[in-house]
């Protein structure tokens, strides 16, 4: 099963030197809606974000972007096909035409907009690098880990931010470093490290996997900034287009009160904002080459983006992640999309 | 002649007897296989080189001299997060080398054991080595690494309870950690010592050797050579006033500073590799001994030689040619095995370089490419090495 990983990341690089010269030109759009479903990437599974429900359905935050983009393209959210990726997999899939879209909490950085091919189509949650201790430790901040042994995920922004971290800070530490985040929870688990570091929003997903949650404790520091987004290949502006706009249509919807619940009474809504997100009035569907009803069906289908949030990683999930920065820009946060008209 | 053949006629029979040459058609058909091989070939590599390029991927191995910014567990050069990533590949590579060297070497004297042991007139040896074989042999490795890396890794108490020798050796979740030598002025006088020791012997075991032959008088090789392994290099230690000290681990904040340490993840992974490869090795040992003769041992028993003499001198040299070849293809199997270790993050090669870096690079084809190169050149280097020692050990018709 393991070693499967690594077969798998050889058969994408291998694809990417057999993948007909056509492909990139024929357009993505156009692909999925000839096969009829969407191919999207996604984590190997990380509650919250993207984690198969005990139906083996998949679920979570960066799911629904999937689901919007589905929505928006076929007109059904539940044509979506998940491939499950390890970090390390994640932009060979893409690059070499595996998957249509990533929607795996991935880091938007320089390098990766600028030298993979690959382009960032919007931040779906801001995060941060932090810290997970056990409680018996008796560590209060991330400044007394000097010399402390660390269990990371191979191939993510992490590794990097905890290098830069504790050179900065004149402290030593010794990296343990697994393949997925399951392997990295189990070294946790079995002591092999002191701490475990991830994205915040990770690390409260990662410690409900614990046998034991209330031992462990999230310390308050945050080393990083880390916007994650979905990702699509370079080079296919409709399509860049197509999951942009998808997700601004959801973060669009919460600040003008559409839900997945209120869509079909919101058809008669006067507010012009409403009726072009609904694609009564304005641009429609056209620009994108979508059908017009792309933004009803993406609220009515997946919902809002506050609605996703809540249920998925809100204070009303087992997570309990408050908004914070996540929350809308006229309510103090970050999330502030594009006006759609 | 009664016919006569037209000019013409000739000519195509003569045509078609080189068409039906084994040597002129073997030499159309390799002609033909590599001009297939090499178009394919380039048909990919162009093909490849064409859709990155058109897909703005960067490509290259310029991302070799850019700074890696990761650290790793264990590194046999010097490595820090300013390094660069070509210098991840060393520290990936001598990792993947330690780990199949010294798989390669207990695998070796755990199969030779277990091989014998399964022959063994005793009921029990012969019966725990059968249970050995066929447990490990017929469990997949990779479960056996996670047995002993998370099983029995869970079970070993933490650094602050670490089960101890003294104040000296501390065995605990994070690994065996040891004293390790400080070198002082004078200290590389020791280590020549001990270096001439090892040579000296080696003499003394030609010589011995040679003695025997032509009078028949053995020599005690074995406690001659410990003896003077040991005792000049002690010698010279005292000589010259203690050079070396040593320094102790000792628990220092979360973890244990100073010492050495064996980290987890290489025992877990040596232990595993070890078992699995030496199962295999004792079945192919077993095999070699069978096909000696039984001729050989009955005429080693009437020379009145032991049983253990019969084996050293007799039955295992012959066997040898038999065992040889198998054998290399056991370290083969193990030395590319080894790269399960990104399984519990052992950083070699497969998991620093074909992992982290390829992550943080992007260049997929670059980087797997050399990985696959550094593997088929291990393993082509083992291959020669052996067929030259099987070369030496073929049994010698006179």
């Amino acid at each position: 099963m393991l070693k499967n990983t690594h077969i798998k990341a050889a058969v994408a690089a291998v694809a990417l030197a057999f993948a007909a010269n056509a492909s990139a030109a024929e357009g993505t759009l156009d692909n999925v809606k000839s096969k009829g479903f969407l191919q999207c990437g996604v984590s190997t599974g990380l509650p919250g974000f993207s984690n198969p429900d005990a139906d083996g359905n998949w679920q979570g935050l960066d799911v629904d972007v999937c689901r919007a983009v589905a929505a928006a393209v076929l007109g059904d959210a539940s044509k979506v096909k998940y491939t499950p990726l390890t970090a390390k997999e994640r932009f060979t899939a893409l690059q070499s035409g595996e998957i249509d879209i990533l929607s795996r909490n991935t880091t938007w950085t320089l390098t990766r907009d600028s030298s993979l091919g690959l382009n960032f189509a919007g931040v779906n949650y801001y995060d941060g690098q932090g810290f997970m201790v056990s409680k018996e430790l008796g560590v209060s901040s991330a400044k007394e880990l000097d010399g402390a042994a660390v269990c990371i995920q191979s191939g993510t922004t992490t590794e990097l931010n905890l290098a830069d971290y504790f050179r900065e800070h004149g402290m030593k530490y010794t990296p343990v470093v697994f393949d997925t985040s399951d392997q990295t929870v189990k070294g946790f688990e079995a002591g092999r490290c002191d701490v475990l570091t991830s994205d915040q929003s990770q690390l409260y997903a990662l410690r409900i996997k614990l046998a034991k949650p209330d031992s462990a404790m999230v310390l308050p520091e945050i080393i990083s900034k880390e916007p994650l987004g979905p990702v699509v290949r370079q080079g296919d502006d409709q399509w860049l287009n197509i999951v942009k706009w998808s997700l601004f249509a959801m973060i669009n919807a919460e600040e003008y009160g559409l839900t997945s619940a209120n869509a079909d009474d919101m058809l008669k809504s006067t507010n012009p904002n409403v009726r072009r997100i609904l694609g009564l009035e304005g641009p429609k569907g056209k620009g994108l080459g979508l059908d017009d009803k792309w933004g009803y069906n993406i609220v009515k289908q997946v919902g809002s983006y506050g609605e996703s949030f809540e249920k998925n990683v809100g204070t009303s999930s087992p997570l309990g992640i408050a908004r914070g920065v996540n929350a809308l820009w006229n309510d103090g946060g970050f999330q502030y999309a594009p006006p759609i008209r | 002649m009664a016919a006569h053949p037209s000019s013409k006629d000739n000519s195509a029979n003569s045509l078609r007897k080189i068409w039906f040459d084994p040597n002129v058609r073997a030499l159309v058909f390799q002609i033909i296989v590599v001009i297939g091989v090499i178009g394919f070939f380039y048909y990919i590599i162009s093909n490849a080189l064409f859709n990155l390029e058109q897909r703005g991927i960067t490509t290259g191995f310029g991302f070799m001299n850019q700074t890696a910014g990761f650290g790793i567990i264990q590194s046999l050069v010097e490595y820090d997060e300013s390094h660069t990533f070509g210098r991840t590949f060393v520290v990936g590579l001598l990792n993947t080398i330690l780990i199949s060297a010294l798989g390669i070497i207990f695998a070796t004297i755990l199969g030779f054991i277990m091989g014998v042991a399964r022959l063994s007139n005793n009921w029990l040896i012969s019966k725990v080595a059968t249970v050995y074989i066929e447990t490990m042999r017929n469990i997949p490795l990779l479960l056996q690494i996670f047995f002993w890396y998370f099983a029995v890794l869970r079970a070993l108490p933490s650094p602050r309870q670490s089960a101890h020798i003294g104040e000296a050796v501390f065995l605990n979740v994070r690994g065996l950690y040891m004293p390790s030598p400080v070198m002082e002025a004078g200290s590389n006088i020791v280590v020549f010592a001990f270096i001439a020791a090892i040579i000296g012997s080696f003499i003394i075991a030609k010589w011995a050797k040679k003695r025997q032959m032509a009078t028949g008088q053995p020599f005690p090789v074995f406690s001659v050579s410990a003896g003077l392994i040991v005792l000049l290099p002690l010698l010279v230690f005292f000589v010259m006033g203690m050079p070396i000290s040593l320094d102790y681990p000792a628990l220092k904040g979360f973890n244990f500073q100073g010492g050495m340490v064996i980290i987890p993840e290489l025992a877990a992974l040596l232990v595993a590799l070890t078992t699995y490869t030496a199962a295999f090795i004792a079945e192919i040992v077993r095999s070699g001994i069978l096909a000696v003769s039984k001729g050989q041992s009955e005429a080693a028993e009437s020379l009145g030689l032991t049983r253990t003499q019969a084996l050293k001198l007799v039955i295992i040299p012959q066997a040898m040619r038999v065992i040889i070849p198998p054998l290399t293809s056991q370290y083969l199997n193990l030395t590319k095995n080894s790269s399960l270790a990104t399984a519990i993050g052992y950083p070699d090669l497969v998991s620093v370089f074909m992992g982290t870096t390829l992550n943080q690079t992007g260049q997929a084809i670059e980087v797997i490419a050399l990985t696959m190169a550094v593997y088929l050149t291990i393993s082509i280097t083992t291959s020669i090495l052996m067929n030259i020692y099987n070369k030496k050990m073929a049994l010698v018709e006179r």
